[in-house]
């Protein structure tokens, strides 16, 4: 009986040290049965009215700030079932379900909803869009209360630490004491990372997902691109052309620049493929279908984006460093918080390196941490589109969380109107 | 020893580990072992592990692992984080097994290292008489296919530990079914010790 079983065990050990596949044998998940959600709507909620500004890191203030979020599910009376879920750079509050009338559902339904990963039936999802963004929350398209126009330039310069400041207001205002986890992938894990460091009484775990604790210069590289692009559309005018002409052209090469980070060789080889009778885009177009893509997501993203939310937002992620120059450890050093932290095998624009840095760090404090490389060939894509690795991984993570906190889970919700 | 099904070798680490305790278990595979010691003693528990659906069956069993190399993932803590260091069917298929043990000193207060005999009865028969390499229910591997890098015997690692200075604390020696107390370097599949670097008297 013994031995059997030390056999066994070696042979799943040999198995992972020859070959490396890719299918799936995830342990069934009885509960696993996703639907989704119905109607969501975004809300407002508006504080730091002058002459009570917010205090910005760069000693600017800021107010009134407007934070557009949406929720899911229902808080528990004990208010202890409610994850926060940080966007990336072109998110926004609606994570999940659909608004009145549309057909496309929120950025990261496939793992919000009920049965899903971030189970709606257990916990209360709240998930905001980033200050300095273009979604409903204030930034730099919005109204200066000072001169009755956008702001523009005039919009003060934000980081990370700001967004999650304004996400702390906002749970605070949703009268939740304690969050039981804090979760994003990309910017959405760099906030995630800051608020496990500045607000760590308010939470219990996060999830952390193809992320950095601080922009290597190949990522400072690809955005400064993005930027320049944006700032030499004539357009752009010094970031004054609310009204007027959009600096569309230069906002659609910044996303083309992004669309190419976030693939893989292999993911855009298996994707696009030359025109078979040889059609070009123009007369210097290489006919592949690549450049369509790119084009195609180039000028959707201009119908919904702001070039100078752009702006400010790749900065806030550039200049972002979760260590302050100290030693990361010391940044997490006594944290009694649970972490899961994922990166993905094919991500060149957030290689799992940077993840295991911050493990790394994790592990030196001692805080209690889970970390996975997920096989994957989509590149930073992946933490959209590999749902079923990260579904089991984050289920199994927050039941572990919410059962050790001893609420939330399993005990009756009511409905909690806000 | 218990008849509830628990493998032989879990029982007696079991047997060996303070309650409460904060235990690293290396190559911690579908994390059974640990599951095993949460459960019965409480201890922190942290697992490494290579393969990647094992750390999906670790998470499921409400663990913490870390998806990562054995020859490196140790190197990253510091010293006596860890109570225990278990590499319980791992040491054999280090690459740098000297390092790798001696970070595992470094690291833990103690270490529980387990591994299969390669000097038992059959195997030498299977040498001797018949000229292959051996294949016994502890070892068995086809030579070509194999996840083995070391092969050695009972006597080779008590030798190994005086050389490095290492004390053996406490030593098990298991059959099939059973333990083995008389000739264990002969009737003995596997073997597992706790070893330390510490000075303390012998037979504590």
């Amino acid at each position: 009986m013994a031995l059997l079983g030390l056999a066994s065990k070696a042979t799943e050990k040999n198995r992972s040290l020859l070959t490396k596949t890719h299918t799936s044998t995830l342990p069934p998940s009885p509960s696993y049965n996703p639907k989704r959600l119905g109607k969501v709507q975004t809300q407002f909620f508006t504080f730091a009215h002058p002459p009570e500004e917010m205090a910005l890191e760069s000693g600017e203030r800021l107010g009134p700030i407007r934070v557009a979020y949406e929720t899911y599910g229902t808080l528990n009376e004990e208010r202890s079932n409610a994850i926060l879920v940080l966007h990336a750079l072109s998110g926004d509050a609606h994570a999940a379900g659909f608004h009145e009338g549309e057909t496309k559902p929120g950025w990261w339904d496939d793992m919000i909803g009920p049965g899903k990963a971030f189970d709606t039936d257990r916990y209360f999802v709240i998930c905001s869009n980033v200050l300095g963004g273009c979604k409903g929350t204030t930034g730099p398209s919005s109204i200066n209360p000072k001169t009755g126009k956008p702001y523009g330039l005039d919009f003060p310069v934000i980081g990370i630490p700001d967004m999650v400041r304004v996400q702390k207001y906002l749970v605070d205002h949703l009268g939740i004491e304690r969050l039981l986890c804090v979760a994003g992938g990309s910017m959405g894990g760099m906030q995630a990372l800051e608020w496990l460091v500045s607000h760590s009484d308010r939470m219990e775990s996060a999830i952390v997902i193809s992320t950095a604790a601080k922009h290597s210069p190949q990522q400072i590289a690809f955005h400064e691109v993005g930027r320049q692009a944006i700032m030499a559309d004539p357009h752009w005018n010094g970031g004054n052309y609310y009204g007027c002409a959009l600096p569309s052209k230069g906002l659609a090469v910044a996303r083309m620049v992004g669309h190419i980070t976030y693939m893989s060789d292999v993911s855009m080889a298996q994707k696009f493929r030359r025109h078979p009778n040889g059609e070009r885009l123009h007369k210097f177009s290489a006919g592949c279908e690549v450049e369509d893509y790119l084009h195609a997501r180039g000028n959707h993203f201009v119908k919904r984006f702001d070039a100078n939310s752009y702006l400010y937002i790749t900065r806030a992620i550039d200049s972002y460093d979760l260590s302050r120059g100290r030693d990361l450890a010391e940044a997490f050093r006594g944290l009694q918080k649970k972490v899961l932290a994922l990166a993905f095998k094919s991500d060149w624009l957030y290689p799992p390196s940077q993840t295991r840095e911050i493990v790394k760090a994790c592990k030196q404090a001692g805080v209690d941490t889970t970390y996975c490389e997920i096989e994957s060939t989509y590149g930073h894509d992946a933490f959209l589109l590999e749902i079923e690795e990260q579904t089991h991984l984050i289920r199994h993570f927050l039941k572990r969380v919410s059962d050790e906190r001893g609420s939330a889970g399993e005990r009756e919700v009511r409905h909690y109107e806000i | 020893m218990r008849s509830d099904g628990t493998r032989l070798d879990f029982q007696i680490i079991l047997q060996w580990v303070q309650p409460g305790s904060a235990v690293l278990d290396l190559g911690c595979g579908d994390g059974d072992l640990l599951e095993l010691l949460v459960r019965e003693k409480g201890v922190k528990a942290q697992g490494i592990e290579i393969n990647e659906q094992a750390i999906y069956r670790c998470v499921a069993k409400g663990l913490s692992v870390f998806h990562d190399d054995l020859d490196r993932g140790l190197s990253e803590y510091g010293d006596k984080t860890f109570d225990y260091v278990i590499l319980n069917q791992t040491l054999q298929q280090v690459r740098k097994l000297d390092e790798a043990l001696q970070e595992a000193l470094r690291v833990g207060r103690e270490v529980i290292v387990g591994f299969p005999n390669f000097a038992h009865w059959s195997a030498r028969v299977q040498l001797f008489f018949r000229g292959h390499t051996p294949i016994t229910p502890a070892l068995p591997y086809e030579w070509h296919d194999t996840p083995n890098l070391h092969f050695l015997s009972l006597l080779d690692f008590t030798h190994y530990c005086q050389k490095r200075h290492i004390q053996i604390r406490r030593a098990a020696f298991l059959g099939e079914k059973r333990m083995i107390r008389f000739r264990p370097n002969l009737l003995a599949q596997a073997g597992i010790f706790l070893i330390s670097h510490d000075q303390r008297p012998k037979g504590e």
